[in-house]
Order: structure tokens, then C-alpha cells, then sequence
């Protein structure tokens, strides 16, 4: 589950890491409000409004400003929030901006020059440990760092049984090319982020930049962070963080329904039991001429309700030209999802594209004749062939 | 032979007065499977599916001599599960469950690492060994004991390989699920490595999908040290960067874990890849009569 920058700077706090504070408002009267009580809390005088969507990039599309009096802090506001916001992680449509934090300006001058590094902590899948990858090549794309300066970029990884050391957070910050106060502060603020790394059971804790300011102090001026969904179970404050109104309406109804749902470009929906299954058969429509529209795992126990909100959900894509359910029945019997199909087609009453189901393990033959008894204008297949030969033949 | 599970293996079942573990361990008994017992913590002394149940797996394995465990224990008990069938000297421990947080598969991953035992899974169909033993979800009808290995991250992905299979006049040997998530027991490699040294075994078909590393690490492997032809197909070529399809493990995160790169770098390596999966079994039957003529 992704949340929001000031949702992870919270939680950063909360851990002791030290972050760039700031206010969020969703309503520019609140503002002025916000402005006087960061000012007054650190010190600042200048600001900056940043976009809370959740999508990297946010600078480049024009979501992040700075502000040097109140009234250009209430112009950034008004500018920026509402916007539909592009960035190249958000595709060609954008995200609208609901809510801007208004952090404090962490680059003021003093004794030494403020400095930018790269911090992230996340799974090593091969070696199921924990890594910590740093570079002093902050700010920057993390993507193309790697390409054109791989030396540059420094990793950690996590003994599971000890957790991360002391000697291991010195090793960083002294990497990192830092000394005397910095250096202490680099170890503090790396210990504190593994800690809340672990604690909130993370999959990904990305802070980009982390920033040596002027006087030495070490903090996070952004923070990018994936929880991981198996386990919000165990942390019912962080499930509540979820924003429903950054992710497709489809998907969240699909949600609902128990159905794994994600939405796509093309104009071939589909309906498979299984990832694996589901996302070869977006392949198959790929190769058969189309393009899938959906990714739609209805799981292990594919029945009529299920079917019937599959049926929906992906009907109300209008770029979707024809449908394809993809059933391997091996606990589930074939005829009995067969007859799921009919029922919501029917019930649904307003099916305008072409069907084309592949019913394949348990009853499948039983399952072929329900459908084509059915007298419904849908194309039933039993091998995969026949079903991507039929996803061909509709879309000719 | 054989890899993993045959008719000798003494099965217990970890959840086996649960729902899932109830349907299941009756479908493993029903397709002849040697399940000697179960686990449910605080039914010990019960019988269920007339199999005795135990409190602990070490009771499981003194009064059964059980060498294989299947875990269907809900995921916030299932990292237990596990460490708790390696504690008690499990060989084989196979563990269904979907959902356990990766915190605890790191943890399970490092408490396995000096035991003698193999995991296979979480999040997987098992492993079924064709005519001999289901230990797993993996529907028993479909297969046809054979000479064709069968190595899968995904579930239903597995059946359909297993049919073609059977419907293009071959049979299975072993099929081993290896399951979907980020942190797995047993790797592609190492399923391959067992079944490329099973004398019973002809030829390997190896399934993967978007996300990590493991096909290429086993693609490498086999260019060194294959001796027998392996079809493979990689599910998700259509799959949009940065979104989780489905299994926790299956999203692409940078430029080599892409389906067409994974292809790629299995194509370098011998292995012989089907860009449909309708193509695996009839590509699998095509390779082995070339290769005998």
C-alpha cells in the first residue's frame, strides 16, 4: 500500500527521524493559518508547497514550489492544489492534487554548504534480507545514478537475526563522506529509519533527498513509502492511512468484491482464476491482436457472485471490445461457474460486447454445452488455443 | 523416483482440522496419498479424516515417523508453522498459505538457513509427484504419470502446463509449485537442479512470471549444467511497470526482471520459450521427438 509523503514523515517522527516539517491543508482559507504556525514552530521564513499525490516526480510537473512571503505561500496554494498533475510516473491524464503539504525551506545558508544524499531501505528478494542503499548523489533519479555512476552507489544489507549494528550505520554516514556533528547525526538518523523500516513492516522506505543542512543537522525532505499489505492486519493505524482517492474507482470496487483488479489500456477485458493464469492470459490476448484492458484475478473460488461482479466491473470500461473469462477449474467445477456466467449475463441484461469464456478442468464438458444451450451470444472454447483462435475471430 | 514426494513419504498435516486443511487433506487422501496424521494445537488425541491429530509436530513425527509437513495454517501463524516442522526434523515442509508478511519469511528464510530440511512455498499449489503423492491443492485429475518435470511460481498457470501435458500424449513426474511471493523456500534453480538429477525425468518445464531475478539465475544455471531440454514461459509480457499483478512477488521493478528480458536471457541460455502459454505442452512434445530422432 503506497500513503502520502506527510503520512510518512509522520511516521518518520514518530520513530525519531528528523524530517522537514510541515502542515497539510486541503482548503487554501487554512493557509495563512498553516504558514504562521510552521513559522513559528521552526523558525522558517521562506516555505514550500508541495503536492500530496501519490506519484514521484512531483517537481518536474510543477507540484512542488517554493514561497518567500504569505502572499506567494496563498498563491502556490491555489495554484497547485486542485491541478491535475502530470509527472512522468503519472501518466499522460495526470492526478488531482487534494491536498499540499506546506513544509519549511530546509536550504538556508549558514556555516557549510547545504549537501543532498540518497537513502532507501528495502527486500533483497534473492538474499530475503533487508538492504539499505545509499549514495551521495541525492536528489537525483535513483535509476539513473545506477546507470551512469554504479560506484557511486553503496549498499547495507541486514543480518536478520541482529538487526541492523551500530558499526553499520557508522560505516554509512562515514561513506557518505561526513564527520564530526553531521556524522553523528547520519548514524542517529539511519538507526531511527531502520527502526521504523522494520517496525511498520515496510517494503519500501525511500528518502529522496536526504539532506545535510547548513548547520549539520541530518533530515528527510522527502519520504516515499510502501507498506506491506499482508501485514496491516498487525497495524490497524497504518491500514487507516489508505486513500481511496488516489487509486482507480474500479479498483477499490473491485476490492470490495474480494476481486484483484487492476486496470489497463486495452480493449479486451478479461476474467481469470489465478495471477499467474490471469496474467498469461493477458498475454494470450496480446498475441490473439488485442490489448488487455484488465488485469482480474477472481481467485480461488470462482461462483456466480463473483462472476457477476467481475462482469461489471470490467463493463464499465468503455474502451472494452470483448471479454475473455478464463477459467482453469481444477477445485472449482467448471459447469457451475458455466452457469454463474449465463445467470449475470442475464441478469446484467445489457451486454453489448462479445463473450468468450474457456472453461477448462472439472465438468468442463458440461460446462461447454450450458453455455452454448444457452442460446446467449457467447463463445465457449475448452483448450487455451481455441479461446485465443476465438479472441482473434471477434476482434477481426 | 522422483523428486521431493512418492508414495513412501509419511505426510502430516499442519491446520488439519480447519476448513482448508479438512477439504484438502481429504482430496490428498482420496488421490492415495500416505497422510499419517495431523496438527492442530489442543485437539491432540482426536481423530479427524481417521488420522490421528497431535498438539506438536515433534509428537507428530515420534509416534508417525513423518518426513513431510503441509502447512495450511491462516499467514499470521503460518512463519510459526514452518519454523516449528524444521524444528522437529522435517525434511520436506510445504507450505501453502497465502498472505504471511515478509518480515516473518525473513525471519523463516534465516531460522532455516543451517537446518537440514527444504521449504517449499508459501504461497504455492504444492508439489505433486504424478500416480504417487498430492501434497497440495493442485487438482490430481489433470495429471498423467510421466517423464516431464514441472517447475511454476503460479498456481492455476501449473494446471494448465500439467494438461497440455497430459493432452499432448506425455505424463508428469514431479510438479513443484514454488510459490509467488517475494521470499520463497525453494528457488527456480533449485526445483530445475532437482529435477535435471532425477533419472526419472526427461525433460523440465519452467514457469515464472514479471518480478525478480530467479529465472535468469536458473536460465544461467542451465546453460552450464543442463543435460536435458527445458521449455519455458514467463507470464506477464503485458504486464504495466510498477503494479503488483496479483502475487505479492509479481511486479516489475526495473528493466531486467520484465518478461521480455527474462525471455531473453532464457532464449541465451538454450532454454526453448513459448510466447503463448497454449504452446507449452505442444512445444515440450515437438523438443523431445527432435531430440530422440
Amino acid at each position: 500500500m503506497n500513503i502520502h509523503e506527510y503520512q510518512a514523515k509522520d511516521i518518520l517522527k514518530s520513530y525519531g527521524v528528523s524530517i522537514q516539517e510541515g502542515v497539510v491543508v486541503d482548503d487554501n482559507s487554512k493557509t495563512e493559518e498553516a504558514v504562521k504556525a510552521l513559522q513559528q514552530k521552526t523558525g522558517t521564513d521562506w516555505v514550500v508547497v508541495k503536492a500530496q499525490i501519490h506519484a514521484g516526480g512531483r517537481g518536474k510537473g510543477g507540484g512542488v514550489k517554493l514561497a518567500k512571503s504569505m502572499d506567494e505561500a496563498k498563491q502556490r496554494v491555489n495554484d497547485i492544489l486542485g491541478m491535475q498533475l502530470i509527472t512522468p510516473q503519472t501518466g499522460p491524464e495526470g492526478k488531482k492534487v487534494n491536498k499540499v503539504l506546506i513544509a519549511q525551506d530546509v536550504y538556508y545558508p549558514g556555516n557549510s554548504e547545504p549537501k543532498e544524499y540518497y537513502m532507501s531501505v528495502l527486500l533483497d528478494r534473492g538474499l530475503g534480507k533487508n538492504v539499505i542503499i545509499y549514495t551521495t548523489e541525492g536528489g537525483m533519479d535513483i535509476e539513473e545514478v545506477a546507470e551512469m555512476h554504479p560506484e557511486k552507489i553503496h549498499k547495507e544489507w541486514i543480518d536478520p537475526a541482529t538487526g541492523l549494528q551500530p558499526f553499520q550505520a557508522r560505516k554509512i554516514a562515514f561513506n557518505l563522506g561526513l564527520s564530526g556533528q553531521a556524522m553523528k547525526e547520519m548514524v542517529s538518523f539511519v538507526t531511527a529509519l531502520y527502526k521504523a523500516y522494520e517496525n511498520t513492516d515496510s517494503s519500501l522506505f525511500e528518502i529522496n533527498p536526504v539532506l545535510k543542512t547548513s548547520d549539520d543537522k541530518i533530515i528527510a525532505v522527502d519520504a516515499k513509502v510502501n507498506l506491506d499489505d499482508n501485514a496491516l492486519y498487525r497495524h490497524k493505524n497504518l491500514a487507516e492511512l489508505r486513500d481511496e482517492s488516489e487509486e482507480d474507482p474500479t479498483e477499490v470496487e473491485a476490492k470490495k468484491h474480494n476481486l484483484n483488479y487492476v486496470k489497463l489500456d486495452g480493449n479486451v477485458g478479461c476474467m481469470v482464476n489465478g495471477a499467474g493464469l490471469a496474467m498469461a492470459t493477458m498475454d494470450i490476448i496480446k498475441l490473439s491482436g488485442g490489448d488487455p484492458a484488465n488485469f482480474l484475478d477472481v481467485g480461488g473460488t470462482a461462483n456466480a457472485e463473483t462472476v457477476e461482479a467481475g462482469f461489471r466491473i470490467i463493463l464499465q470500461d468503455p474502451n472494452v471490445k470483448a471479454i475473455l473469462i478464463n477459467i482453469f477449474g481444477g477445485i472449482v467445477r467448471c459447469d457451475r461457474v458455466a452457469q454463474g456466467v449465463v445467470d449475470a449475463y442475464k441478469n446484467i441484461g445489457d451486454v453489448r460486447v462479445p463473450i468468450i469464456v474457456r472453461l477448462q478442468g472439472t465438468n468442463a464438458e458440461e460446462a461447454k454445452k450450458i453455455i452454448d444451450d444457452s442460446g446467449l451470444e457467447v463463445h465457449s472454447a475448452i483448450l487455451l488455443q481455441e479461446a485465443a483462435d476465438a479472441v482473434k475471430a471477434v476482434l477481426s | 523416483m522422483s523428486v521431493l514426494v512418492n508414495k513412501n513419504s509419511r505426510i502430516i498435516v499442519q491446520g488439519f482440522t480447519g476448513s482448508e486443511g479438512t477439504f484438502h487433506a481429504g482430496q490428498m487422501i482420496e488421490y492415495g496419498t500416505n497422510v499419517v496424521g495431523g496438527v492442530t494445537p489442543g485437539k491432540g488425541g482426536q481423530e479427524h479424516l481417521g488420522k490421528p491429530v497431535f498438539n506438536t509436530v515433534e509428537e507428530a513425527v515420534k509416534s508417525t515417523g513423518a518426513d513431510v509437513s503441509i502447512i495450511f495454517v491462516p499467514p499470521a501463524f503460518a512463519a510459526d508453522a514452518i519454523m516449528e516442522a524444521a524444528d522437529a526434523g522435517i525434511k520436506v515442509i510445504v507450505c501453502i498459505t497465502e498472505g504471511i508478511p515478509t518480515r516473518d519469511m525473513i525471519q523463516v528464510k534465516n531460522y532455516l538457513a543451517d537446518r537440514d530440511c527444504r521449504l517449499i512455498g508459501p504461497n504455492c499449489p504444492g508439489v505433486m509427484t504424478a500416480g504417487e503423492a498430492k501434497v497440495g491443492i493442485m487438482p490430481g485429475f489433470i495429471f498423467k504419470p510421466g517423464r516431464i518435470g514441472i517447475v511454476s511460481k503460479s498456481g492455476t498457470l501449473t494446471y494448465e502446463a500439467v494438461d497440455q501435458i497430459t493432452k499432448a500424449g506425455l505424463g508428469q513426474s514431479t510438479a513443484i509449485g514454488i510459490g509467488g511471493d517475494p521470499i520463497i523456500g525453494t528457488s527456480t534453480k533449485e526445483a530445475v537442479e532437482l529435477l535435471m538429477n532425477d533419472p526419472e525425468t526427461d525433460g523440465i518445464i519452467m514457469i515464472g512470471e514479471i518480478g525478480g531475478s530467479m529465472e535468469a539465475d536458473a536460465a544461467r544455471w542451465i546453460k552450464e549444467n543442463g543435460t536435458k531440454p527445458v521449455v519455458g514461459f514467463i507470464a506477464g509480457e503485458t504486464a504495466p511497470k510498477g503494479r503488483r499483478m496479483g502475487h505479492a512477488g509479481a511486479i516489475v521493478g526495473g528493466k531486467d526482471d520484465t518478461a521480455a528480458a527474462k525471455k531473453a536471457i532464457m532464449r541465451d541460455c538454450g532454454i526453448y520459450v513459448v510466447d503463448s502459454p497454449a504452446q507449452i505442452g505442444k512445444k515440450m512434445a515437438e523438443v523431445l521427438s527432435t531430440s530422440s530422432k
